[in-house]
This record gives structure tokens, C-alpha cells and sequence, in this order.
């Protein structure tokens, strides 16, 4: 079946005269890793050779009739102009056909909704423009961005292999368990997409939706954001790893132990400064990474829809306000909460490098006990 | 069908009392459906052009991975403003020019019934396309959420071009149901005595079908733009969950509109077709009555399918099934037609003219559109075509070798009667050649693209999709020069050519043909008599 669907793509591309150049990009649905992706594919598979069976009749006998009763071959036409069985028989058989598609289709999606007894659960939060990951049984949650360079998009260095499809950190996930998704938004829509899982799910800020896959073998499985999000629809790629059920455990506690020594750390920083340099350097890290897609590297921002820092009053005068919004972002807009998404010495080395960076030169050092101090205990 | 037993020329003699207008002010006051209708006619073109435009720029910028001539932002304006101006600017504008020009003529009807609201209909439209076009110069930029301009996108999160949108959208929708009033009152009103409704020409039968869409569904979309409207701007949460709304309200509401808008779009077609291939095949046209209660299936049934286009939103499980099935039995009405346009063929004497030629590759080509719609209806593969480019594919077979193919092929067919002359044969012939390859190396790839994976509405991507993107971008250019050839085509038949007689093809049956070419300026001030 795989062999003969293959060939029948090939031969079409064949026909269109390119299928030379384009040996990386498969020409058909992935089959993917799960049972379901199998039962996905065979369903697409199935439906698209009943079309061609359709479309070879109905096209035949169109064809033929063209090349047959043309008036240049001096043919009389005929004026027949009903007939009511054969207008039945027309009606009824694409209702039985119908049925058949139906059938396999119903069953594929009650497996595909049924997510129950899972054993692992990720919470799925989409923001403008990237995932987070929350492992629910364990203490482990992060961001996960697109990793790519900018200057690749930019077309000043050479893209690499996985170009807008690698992330700084992939979630993860065992292989042979049931991985139940809940996923959900913290600002518009949008859709989770895994193709080797056939998981696609929309992202909706206030409401959580469920979705699930199992995984048989190791591998990195590579996806995108599918539901138009704003200007970097684009640019929120996801990647998955499977790892079987031991090397899992082991990354899941090492990540557990990483993240709560980052805490720690975070707690024991509050009683020392960093030096100017230090807040800058990081400060400049943390804006390429987390404001730069909207208020742009130059902080000029894009008139009408993110505002520039660059001279802004907030960011000369209102220190307090500046700490505020950043932490507590402001609903309604696209201005998100950052407390939640980076740790406190990163929030007051932004905060430092929006205040000196671009001719602001506020001379203003904050520091990660002052952002302690504003969030309130 | 309908038989004529009036001598043709004897209302050529009313004319002189009461021609057109001169200059600007005949066009600005006119009532008379036939300059309407060239107004409409003109308008759709120019828009056609415009967001055509807008489809190089987007190819353009696909044309190679990475960011070259557009950033993300203007990127997602062209191509939110280009589906707005094809979808409400070239293909609805088109398709009302024609029910004007044709179906007072089709049902012996001496004009619309409502001639001045006929002529506010079109002069709206200038204005609110004008609104959405200057709203791209906006600071900020024009709208960029795309044509669905789901929530909270296009509420909290949008520019303030939005309130320039929502009051455009108002516009179009108005406009669209003063026209579709008009159609319905004129159908039911002025057809010529003796013409029952089971002996109108289809255009008019799915026409009025449309209209009855038109009129169903436009409020739903005006309700939907001022809800957005006062989510953004005077704090309402209908589609904010923070405020007690929901997002996925807002696509409820869309699509219930949106669904029934994409037959609106096709049905008039269907109507095209069945008036084009029984000329040429020079045989009646299979399955009348058949052809119309298919219509008026496929219209009641695209009230029952619009969540066909949320799949992915989180439904349960049984709305899914509902709506797959439903979805489903379309394919079934719409099988009938295609059937009944190949029965008509079959034995016919055919001869190949340009219209037949659009017709024919309408029917191959929108059959395949179909063959792609029917695959996204199945729900568990729809999870993977959705949002990629499969789905571009499938609309775009659909709207453009479906809806704009029938629309030249109306065009070539009825431009005879509306010039006076015949246009050029070769020309027409060069102009759809290239159009048919070119539209098939545009869109055929994009199936491909879309099942490797390619999401669409992105203005950049993975290295694997290159070689298709640079490929179905030329194929864009060709398509987009080629219609120059059209533009060049009918200045000619304007301008002169050979003269048209009255029944302009030989197989041509209905009253339009019985009246000269070209069609008087006032036709059918007596009612013609239909046995
Ligand atoms: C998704 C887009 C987006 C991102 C990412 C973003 N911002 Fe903003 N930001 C906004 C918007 C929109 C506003 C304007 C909010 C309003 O309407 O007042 C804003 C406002 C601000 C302001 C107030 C500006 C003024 O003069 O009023 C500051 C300061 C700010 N952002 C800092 C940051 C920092 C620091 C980051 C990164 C950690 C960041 N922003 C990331 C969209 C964004
Ligand atoms: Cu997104």
C-alpha cells in the first residue's frame, strides 16, 4: 500500500516535470509514529483513491465525449434530456460510497478523542510567539523558542539543516506511555501541530482543550504553530523528543533538580548586586530573545502596534511603572506578564538595559532585589 | 426551456425616446441594470487586479525561504486584504454585475425592480473598498488577521485599522443585500407571462438561490464585525474569556456566515456552466429539474456544515461526527450536477469556443476542488490537512478555477451581446491556455506543500518546502500576466470587431439571444410571450 501510494505521487509529480529537484520534501502525508498517524494516513489514503476512481469515470467518459461527438466530425446531437434512473442511480451510489468513507473515518476519531487514562500530562501554553511546557506530575516547566538566528532569517548567514524548525528547548516526552496534552493560551489563538503524532490542536486563551499521542520509537519530531497568531505566526516551531521510559526519568529528574537549584540561586542572588556591565550583558541577552520581536532591536518598535522604548517616558522617568509592566504585562494589549517566564535577575538586567541601551542612558541600575520587592511576597 | 413566439425587433422601436445619459453623470445616475451591470462589471476587474497585486507580493515574497521583500507584519495585511478584495471586491461584485446585466434579459424583464436602490448598491462599494485600501497606510498598518479576522486577534490584539475594517465590511454587506432584495423582487416580480418558475434559465434559478444565502447570511457577518467592534473598543467580552466570552464563539458566528458565503460564491457558477455547455454541445441541458433541486440542497445543507471548518477548535466528539456527515452528503447534490454537465455533452455536437473552453476546464478543475473538500471532510485526516496548504490548494480550486473561470466564461460568452462584437477567437484562445497551465502550476503543487507540512499564512519557511515554493511562485507571475491578456481582449471587443448577430452561437437558446446585439439600452419594455 505505502509502496504503491508512493508510486502514484511520484508519477504525478513525474508528470509535472520537477520531482529532481525537490528529493528532500516528502510528496505525501508523513505516516508518522502513532498508531493513530497509521490510521490517519490510511484514511487519506483510502478517501484519495476513491476520488481518482471518481474522478478516472467521470473525466473518461468527459473526454470521451469530447473526443467523440464534436460537431467537426459531423455527428447530429442528440436531444435526450432526462432520464430518472439513471438520475437515481447517480444519487444513491455516492450515498453508499459515502457510508463506506464513514465508517472507518467514525472510528479513527473516537480513538483520537479518547483521552483518558493517560500516563503522563503537559500543560500547553501558547503566547505570542512560543510554547511553554508544564510537566503536571512533576515539578518541571519552561519556555520554548525558536532557535534559529536571526541573521539566517535575514539571509546574512547560511540556514542551517532544521531552518525555523529547531527550538532552544524541546519538550519531552517517554516513549511507549500515553502523553496527554491540555492545551490552552495566554493571549490569542493558537495551534499546537505535531504531524508524525497527527495531533493538531487549537490553543484558546481561557479554555483548555485535551489531545493525546503514544509515541513508539525514539526520535525528534518536528511541528508548527498552524493557526494564524499575529506577526510571527511564522516563527513558533515545535519539537518533540521521544526518549524511552529510562532516559526519561533521568531527564525529568535532572530538569526537576536544575530547576529548583535555579530557584535557590535566584534567593541567594537577592543579597548581592551585579555590576553595570553584567546587567547590561544580560539585560541585552534577555531583550534579543523575549522583547525584541515586538518592540524590535532597536527599540524603535513599530508605530501604531508595539511602542518604542527607545525615548519612551516610561523608561527614562517611571521606574516603578517600567518594573510593573513588565512583571504584570497589561491586559488587553499584546504587552504579556514576564514574572512568570524569566527569573528575577533576568527581569532586572531587561529592565537596566531598556533604561541605558539606545541613548536612554537613564544611568538607572536596577537590581534582581528590587524586582524581588516589587512583586510583593 | 423557455420559447419565444414575439418578433425580437418590434421593441427596437421604443428606443430612441430615451437613451443613455452623456459623460460622467450617466454612470453616476444611471438606473438602467445593463450600465449597472458593465459598472459592476468594471469594478470586479479593477479589484480582480488589485488584489491580484497583492497575490505577487505574497508570491514574491515565498518565492525563496527567508525574508526578502516584506516583513511578517505587512506580510499577514496582503494577505488578509487580498482574500477581503477577491472574496467581497472581484468575485461577489462579478457575479451581482452579471444577475444585472442577464437577468432582466434571461426572465423578459424590461429592468431590475428596483432600479434606484440598484445604482446605490454599486456606489457604495467604491467607497468601502476605498476605505479598506487607504486603512494599508495607516500607522500601524492596515488589517493583518487574516479574511476570518478571528478573535481575540482582531480585538485586543489588532491595530486600529480594525474600526476602518468593520465599517468597509458594513458596507460590502449592505450592498449585498440591497443587491440580492433586488434579484429576489425581480425574480418573482417581472418574469414575462408564461415563464413559470420551472421554466427559468438556471443562472436565474441559482441566483435566486444565492440571494436567499446573501440575505440569510450577510446580517450574521455584520453582527460578527460589530461585535468585534465593541470588543476591541467599548469593553464588551463576547469573544473574551476573561470578561465571560468565548474565542471560539467568534468562529461559530463566522462560519456560520462563512460556509454558506463560499456557495454563494459557486452556485451562480453552476448556473454559468449549465447555460454555456448545452450552446456548445448543442444538445437541451441534462437534468433540469435535477440541477434545481440540487441547488436547493446545496444551499440548505451549507447551513448544516460551517463547524466543518473548526475541527481543530475542541469540539466534542459527537459535533464532529454531526458535522463530518453533513458535510459529506454535499459531495451527493454536488455530484448530481457534475454528472448532469457531462450527460449533456454526451452526444451532443460540441465545438469548442473560448467560453466552452473555461466551462469545460471549470467543471475538471472545480470537480477536483470538490474531490479536495470532500477529503477535508473527513475529520480525522482534516486534523492534518487544516491550516496548511492543502487547504490554499482546495479554495483555491474551488474560488478561482471554480468561481473566476466560470466568471470568463461567462464573460466571453455573453460579451457578443453586450459589445456588438464578436471578440478575438485567438486572443481568447492564447489567454486561456495560459491560463489553464499556469493556474495548475500555481495551485496543483500546493497540495504537495501542504501535505509535507507547510502551515499556511506564513511568510517564511522550513528549507525542505524551497524548490515547490520558487515553482508554484512562477506559476503566480505567469497567472497573473496572462489575465493582461484578457484586460487587451476585451478593450478590442469593445472598441470594434467583427459584428454579432442576435443568436451569436449557433446552439444559443433563451430570451437574450432573441434580442439584438448589441442588447438595446432599454430590452423587453413589452413582455415577450413564453409558450
Ligand atoms: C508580543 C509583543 C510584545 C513583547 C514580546 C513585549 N512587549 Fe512590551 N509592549 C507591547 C505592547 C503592545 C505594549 C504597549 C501596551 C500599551 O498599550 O500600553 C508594550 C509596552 C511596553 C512597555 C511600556 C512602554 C511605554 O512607553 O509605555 C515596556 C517598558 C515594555 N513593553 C517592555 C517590554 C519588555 C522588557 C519586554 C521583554 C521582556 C517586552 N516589552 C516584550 C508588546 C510586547
Ligand atoms: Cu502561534
Amino acid at each position: 500500500m505505502a509502496k504503491t501510494s508512493y508510486l502514484c505521487w511520484s508519477l504525478l509529480t513525474f508528470l509535472l516535470a520537477f520531482s529532481t529537484q525537490s528529493a528532500e520534501m516528502p510528496l505525501n502525508m508523513t505516516q508518522g509514529v502513532t498508531e493513530i498517524s497509521q490510521q490517519v494516513y490510511h484514511l487519506h489514503m483510502k478517501i484519495f483513491y476513491i476520488c481518482c476512481a471518481i474522478g478516472v469515470a467521470v473525466f473518461g467518459v468527459m473526454f470521451w465525449s469530447i473526443i467523440h461527438h464534436r460537431k467537426s466530425k459531423g455527428v447530429e446531437p442528440a436531444q435526450f434530456h432526462e432520464s430518472t434512473k439513471v438520475e437515481l442511480l447517480w444519487t444513491a451510489l455516492p450515498v453508499v460510497i459515502l457510508i463506506l468513507m464513514a465508517i472507518p473515518a467514525t472510528q479513527t476519531l473516537i480513538a483520537m478523542e479518547d483521552t483518558s487514562e493517560a500516563d503522563v500530562t503537559v500543560l500547553i501554553t501558547g503566547s505570542q510567539w512560543k510554547w511553554h511546557y508544564k510537566y503536571m506530575d512533576h515539578k518541571v516547566e519552561y519556555y520554548s523558542l525558536l532557535a534559529t538566528p536571526r541573521k539566517q532569517i535575514d539571509n546574512k548567514l547560511k540556514k542551517g539543516d532544521n531552518y525555523l524548525l529547531e527550538v532552544d528547548r524541546p519538550l519531552v516526552i517517554p516513549t511507549g506511555k500515553k502523553v496527554r496534552f491540555l492545551v490552552t493560551s495566554d493571549d490569542v489563538i493558537h495551534s499546537w501541530w505535531v504531524p508524525a503524532f497527527a495531533v493538531k490542536k487549537d490553543a484558546n486563551p481561557g479554555f483548555i482543550n485535551e489531545a493525546w499521542t503514544k509515541v513508539d520509537h525514539p526520535g525528534v519530531y518536528r511541528g508548527q504553530c498552524a493557526e494564524l497568531c499575529g506577526k510571527d505566526h511564522g516563527f513558533m516551531p515545535i519539537v518533540v523528543i521521544a526518549k524511552d521510559q529510562a532516559d526519561f526519568d533521568q531527564w525529568i529528574a535532572q530538569e526537576a533538580a536544575t530547576q529548583a537549584a535555579a530557584k535557590a540561586e535566584e534567593q541567594k542572588l537577592l543579597s548581592m548586586n551585579m555590576s553595570k556591565e553584567e546587567l547590561m550583558a544580560l539585560g541585552e541577552k534577555t531583550y534579543m530573545g523575549y522583547c525584541a520581536a515586538c518592540h524590535q532591536p532597536t527599540g524603535m518598535g513599530i508605530p501604531g502596534v508595539f511602542p518604542a522604548l527607545k525615548g519612551s517616558k516610561m523608561a527614562l522617568e517611571d521606574l516603578p511603572g517600567h518594573i510593573d509592566i513588565v512583571l504584570n504585562g497589561k491586559t488587553g494589549t499584546a504587552m504579556q506578564a514576564f514574572a512568570k517566564q524569566l527569573s528575577l535577575s533576568e527581569i532586572a538586567a531587561v529592565i537596566t538595559y531598556e533604561r541605558n541601551a539606545w541613548d536612554n542612558n537613564t544611568g538607572d541600575l536596577v537590581q534582581a532585589a528590587d524586582i524581588a520587592k516589587a512583586q510583593k511576597p | 426551456m423557455s420559447t419565444v413566439t414575439t418578433d425580437p425587433h418590434a421593441h427596437a422601436e421604443h428606443e430612441h425616446h430615451h437613451g443613455p445619459a452623456k459623460g460622467l453623470k450617466r454612470w453616476l445616475y444611471t438606473t438602467n441594470h445593463k450600465d449597472i451591470g458593465t459598472l459592476y462589471l468594471l469594478f470586479a476587474l479593477t479589484m480582480f487586479f488589485i488584489g491580484g497585486a497583492m497575490a505577487m507580493v505574497i508570491r514574491a515574497e515565498l518565492f525563496q525561504p527567508g525574508l526578502q521583500i516584506v516583513q511578517p507584519d505587512f506580510f499577514n495585511q496582503m494577505t488578509t486584504v487580498h482574500g477581503l478584495i477577491m472574496v467581497f471586491g472581484a468575485v461577489m461584485p462579478a457575479f451581482t454585475g452579471l444577475a444585472n446585466w442577464l437577468v432582466p434579459m434571461m426572465i423578459g424583464a424590461p429592468d431590475m425592480a428596483l432600479p434606484r436602490m440598484n445604482n446605490w448598491s454599486f456606489w457604495i462599494l467604491p467607497f468601502a473598498f476605498s476605505i479598506l485600501l487607504l486603512s494599508l497606510f495607516m500607522e500601524g498598518g492596515g488589517p493583518g488577521f487574516g479574511w476570518t479576522f478571528y478573535a481575540p486577534l482582531s480585538t485586543t490584539y489588532s491595530s486600529d485599522s480594525t474600526a476602518l475594517f468593520v465599517f468597509s465590511v458594513h458596507i460590502m454587506g449592505i450592498s449585498s443585500i440591497m443587491g440580492a432584495i433586488n434579484v429576489i423582487v425581480t425574480i418573482m416580480n417581472l418574469r414575462a407571462p408564461g415563464m413559470t418558475y420551472m421554466k427559468m434559465p438556471l443562472f436565474v434559478w441559482t441566483w435566486f438561490i444565492t440571494a436567499y444565502l446573501l440575505i440569510a447570511v450577510m446580517p450574521v457577518l455584520a453582527g460578527a464585525v460589530t461585535m468585534v467592534l465593541t470588543d476591541k473598543y467599548f469593553g464588551t467580552s463576547f469573544f473574551d474569556a476573561a470578561g465571560g466570552g468565548d474565542p471560539v464563539l467568534f468562529q461559530h458566528i463566522f462560519w456560520f456566515f462563512g460556509h454558506p458565503e463560499v456557495y454563494i460564491m459557486i452556485l451562480p457558477a453552476f448556473g454559468i456552466v449549465s447555460s454555456i455547455v448545452p450552446t456548445f454541445a448543442r444538445k437541451p441541458l441534462f437534468g433540469y429539474a435535477s440541477m434545481v433541486y440540487a441547488t436547493s440542497s446545496i444551499a440548505l445543507l451549507s447551513f448544516l456544515v460551517w463547524a466543518h471548518h473548526m475541527f481543530t477548535t475542541g469540539m466534542p466528539v459527537f459535533a464532529e461526527l454531526f458535522f463530518m456527515y453533513c458535510t459529506m452528503l454535499i459531495a451527493v447534490p454536488t455530484g448530481v450536477k457534475v454528472f448532469n454537465w457531462v450527460a449533456t455533452m454526451w452526444r451532443g455536437a460540441m465545438t469548442f469556443e473560448v467560453p466552452m473552453m473555461f466551462a469545460l476546464a471549470f467543471i475538471v478543475l472545480f470537480t477536483i476542488g470538490g474531490f479536495s473538500g470532500l477529503m477535508l471532510a473527513i475529520t480525522p485526516a482534516d486534523f492534518q490537512y487544516h491550516d496548511t496548504y492543502f487547504v490554499v490548494a482546495h479554495f483555491h480550486y474551488v474560488l478561482v478555477t471554480g468561481a473566476i473561470f466560470s466568471i470568463m466564461a461567462a464573460a466571453y460568452y455573453w460579451l457578443p451581446k453586450w459589445t456588438g462584437h464578436m471578440y478575438d477567437e485567438t486572443l481568447g484562445q492564447w489567454h486561456f491556455w495560459c491560463s489553464l497551465i499556469s493556474v495548475n502550476v500555481l495551485f496543483f503543487p500546493m497540495h504537495f506543500v501542504g501535505l509535507a507540512g507547510m502551515p499556511r499564512r506564513i511568510p517564511d519557511y522550513a528549507l525542505q518546502f524551497a524548490d515547490f515554493n520558487a515553482l508554484i511562485s512562477i506559476g503566480g507571475f505567469a497567472f497573473g500576466l496572462s489575465q493582461l491578456l484578457f484586460v487587451w481582449l476585451v478593450v478590442k471587443c469593445i472598441k470594434g470587431g467583427e459584428k454579432a448577430t442576435a443568436q451569436v452561437w449557433e446552439g444559443a437558446e433563451g430570451l437574450e439571444w432573441t434580442i439584438p446585439s448589441p442588447a438595446p439600452y432599454h430590452s423587453f419594455t413589452t413582455p415577450p410571450e413564453i409558450k
